[in-house]
């Protein structure tokens, strides 16, 4: 294989790989623009394994999307809707408790609960919220709020990032998704969602959350009209921020689904785009300890690839995922427990059941 | 160890039966993906992605050979049966010539009754009214009418050619041992009366493809065997054009297995194009994979986008329902980087300048046209 290598061009980067060497922004343009596919797999397959081994991880989990509403409403959204939009939506803490509840009897060990930025649901709606599914479920960990939310929260408490998380922790906040990072490119966000907190805001509540003690993830919407360079930009401005404070889990790339959007005339992702975003983040994102492959959005089949391409992680058994079934997405809307670990048997891996923090059940 | 065989596979020597046991079962998926890439580029230096634009028509479901893992036959006594009329036939192939299509993809269940100058008849009506090449009659339907004209399958062969076959389709091969052949498809042909059907038929100067239907009750070196089989048949004669492999899918069947998941079709196409080392091509089946992992496959072996399927029944039976215009193939394999041509039957190139001109052409006609996809575009 490593003749093989050899004549892909990719060799040098896989004498970094096997060295532990730090790869540049010149090597991840290489690596997005290789026609080598395996080869490119093989790599990032190869850092899979010296961080992960053979494990694959899955989660049991809940997700609750409480407001469609929005005040952002980004041109790559099928989700957001305006308060007086005849789909708009917002859940009472009574309907939200109740989902929890319906579910009792299942093993759910987090609840993933995020929505859009309700123009005037108060600051005490949210803390209610997370003290209420605490009541209802004290065990399951709840991971909800975007950075995007956590700022938005800020500014209707009037309160500070810091203090805002202090406030969210007490009531029940175990950690944070990684979602409304988008492309931090700020002409990307001046196109797509000028209203919207800017990158380098997000990077900052994400470290200002690690600082007092929570794990967060991060994701980035690609296959829209952003470049190489601006997602490779992307990824090393998410390394910078985990060498400055270790606190990102996972790192997810979510693929731009147009359908229902104001970016319908796109097309969606290719597979070999969804593998190459999967593959470059693991060698690009080194100090970052899972990659997931979020099989709602790319589908079992390529997920279950992607398994090779250096994601250890294929989120969970979801159920109620609104957000990229409103854009078109036709995977089916849960997988049982069974089903999860048949997809990484299949590709010889081994199935571990996590919690939030990535301990196995 | 299978670095040998890595390296026999480099050079561009032939894989024994144990080294493409070994290394299916052994391999990596991107080790495998690797060498089938490198086959793949030798084959086809050019970054060339082909496809062709053809529909099935299904002539009639009713089938007495009442295979497991099919959903769609009917058999004989059902009332759901049919059998298409001229009408119907001719409607689809008027529909498919205004579409830009080359050809006709023509197969059908194993009638009980119908003689065989029902079949001629059918091709001498589409030859005399279209000038569109049949790729039609898979090997258990040639067999079936040797059984039931009492002629052999050489004179069945001769006979159907006069009146307009033009080549054969690869289907009803599943999986080319007895022994799973017993299981799942015992009333159909055999393993050897099926290569003897393409053996005859490349004798008597006709195409023809090769399948295989894995994912069911086979074991690996199942699959090795059916691959090796096909390789020892095309030595001999040289008329296979293609190989095409798709799972089986169990929805709506009567077999009760997991349905096949996306790297195991990786990791079959792949040994396939190392193993089918004088198979000039091999197709990605988008059909039963969808857009994304057929647009991968193009780096695990593949270097064909199959058909534009302006009608597909069979796999829709079993619950797989992709659809893709040539608009969206083409947008597919560009994006993966490769040119995409379309090509006839015999993977010549149909010239796209002329493409451009009969698109033109057709576009009136074409609006006239209720389409079970909305989205054809040109």
């Amino acid at each position: 294989m490593e003749k093989a290598l050899n004549e892909t061009g990719l060799f040098e980067i896989y004498e970094k790989v096997l060295s532990d060497t730090r790869l540049s922004a010149e090597d991840g343009e290489l690596l997005f623009s290789t026609t080598h596919l395996p080869a490119l797999g093989y790599l990032a397959n190869l850092k899979r394994e010296r961080l992960n081994g053979n494990r694959t991880y899955y989660i049991y989990n809940q997700h609750i999307n409480y407001s469609n509403i929005c005040i952002n409403l980004c041109k790559f959204c099928a989700f957001g809707k305006e308060k007086t939009h005849p789909k708009a939506y917002e859940m009472s803490i009574e309907e939200i408790v109740s989902k929890i509840r319906e579910r009792h009897a299942e093993p759910v060990t987090e609840v993933h609960i995020v929505g859009g930025l309700h123009p005037d649901l108060p600051y005490g709606y949210y803390i209610d919220m997370l003290k209420a599914v605490k009541a209802e479920r004290p065990e399951i960990h709840i991971q909800a709020f975007t950075c995007v939310e956590i700022a938005h929260l800020a500014a209707i408490s009037g309160r500070s990032i810091a203090e805002t998380l202090e406030d969210l922790m007490q009531a029940g906040l175990g950690s944070i998704p990684g979602g409304g990072a988008e492309v931090f490119s700020t002409r990307i966000r001046e196109k797509l969602c000028p209203g919207k907190l800017p990158g380098k805001d997000w990077l900052e509540v994400a470290k200002t959350a690690h600082r007092a003690g929570l794990r967060t993830n991060a994701t980035m919407l690609y296959g829209h009209i952003e470049t190489i360079s601006e997602r490779i930009e992307h990824l090393l401005a998410l390394r910078e921020a985990q060498d400055e404070t270790s606190g990102f889990l996972c790192y997810i790339p979510l693929a731009f689904h147009p359908k229902n959007t104001k970016l319908e005339y796109l097309s969606s992702t290719g597979g070999v785009d969804d593998l190459k975003s999967i593959a470059v983040s693991r060698l690009l994102l080194d100090n970052f300890p899972h990659i997931k492959a979020y099989w709602v959005m790319l589908g079992p089949k390529v997920a279950q690839i992607a398994l090779s391409f250096g994601a250890d992680d294929l989120d969970g058994t979801v159920l109620e995922e609104k957000i990229t079934h409103m854009a078109g997405a036709d995977t089916s809307q849960a997988m049982t427990r069974s089903e999860i670990e048949h997809l990484i048997r299949q590709a010889g891996r081994e199935p571990v059941e996590r919690d939030t923090l990535y301990e196995p059940v | 160890m299978i670095s040998p065989i890595i390296s026999k596979v480099r050079a561009g020597r032939r894989v024994s039966r144990d080294d493409a046991i070994l290394l299916y079962q052994e391999a990596d998926l991107n080790v495998l993906g690797q060498l089938a890439d490198e086959v793949r580029r030798r084959l086809h230096p050019k970054p060339i992605v082909t496809y062709v634009i053809d529909r099935n028509i299904n002539y009639t479901n009713i089938c007495i050979s009442g295979c497991k893992f099919c959903a769609y036959y009917c058999a004989p006594s059902d009332i759901s049966g049919y059998v298409l009329s001229r009408k119907e036939l001719a409607g689809k192939l008027e529909e498919t010539k205004s579409l830009g299509g080359t050809q006709i993809l023509l197969q059908g269940g194993l009638h009980p009754d119908l003689p065989l100058t029902f079949y001629e008849e059918m091709l001498s009506f589409i030859k005399d009214s279209f000038a569109i090449h049949c790729h039609a009659f898979s090997p258990p339907e040639i067999v079936h009418f040797s059984k039931i004209s009492g002629l052999s399958v050489k004179e069945v062969l001769v006979r159907l050619i006069k009146a307009g076959l033009d080549s054969i389709p690869g289907g009803g091969a599943e999986i080319l041992t007895d022994r799973v052949r017993k299981q799942i498809s015992p009333r159909k042909a055999t393993t050897d009366e099926w290569l003897n059907v393409m053996e005859t038929a490349h004798g008597l100067g006709i195409k023809t493809t090769a399948t295989m239907m894995y994912g069911h009750v086979e074991r690996p070196e199942e699959r090795i065997e059916h691959l090796l089989r096909l390789r020892d048949l095309q030595d001999r004669t040289g008329g296979f054009t293609a190989f095409i492999a798709w799972p089986f899918q169990p929805k709506n069947t009567a077999l009760d297995v997991r349905p096949s998941t996306g790297q195991e079709y990786l990791r079959l196409l792949s040994i396939a194009r190392i193993v089918l080392d004088n198979f000039p091509n091999l197709q990605a089946s988008w059909v039963t994979q969808g857009p994304k992992v057929a647009q991968i496959a193009l780096f695990f072996g593949a270097n064909d986008f199959g058909s534009t399927m302006i009608e597909e029944n069979v796999v829709a039976a079993a619950g797989v329902n992709h659809r893709l215009s040539e608009a969206e193939i083409r947008r597919i394999v560009a994006g993966a980087g490769f040119e995409p041509h379309q090509r006839l039957m015999d993977y010549s190139l149909v010239s796209e300048s002329a493409k451009v001109r009969d698109q033109r052409s057709e576009v009136k006609k074409k609006m006239n046209i209720e389409h079970r996809t909305s989205n054809i575009e040109f």
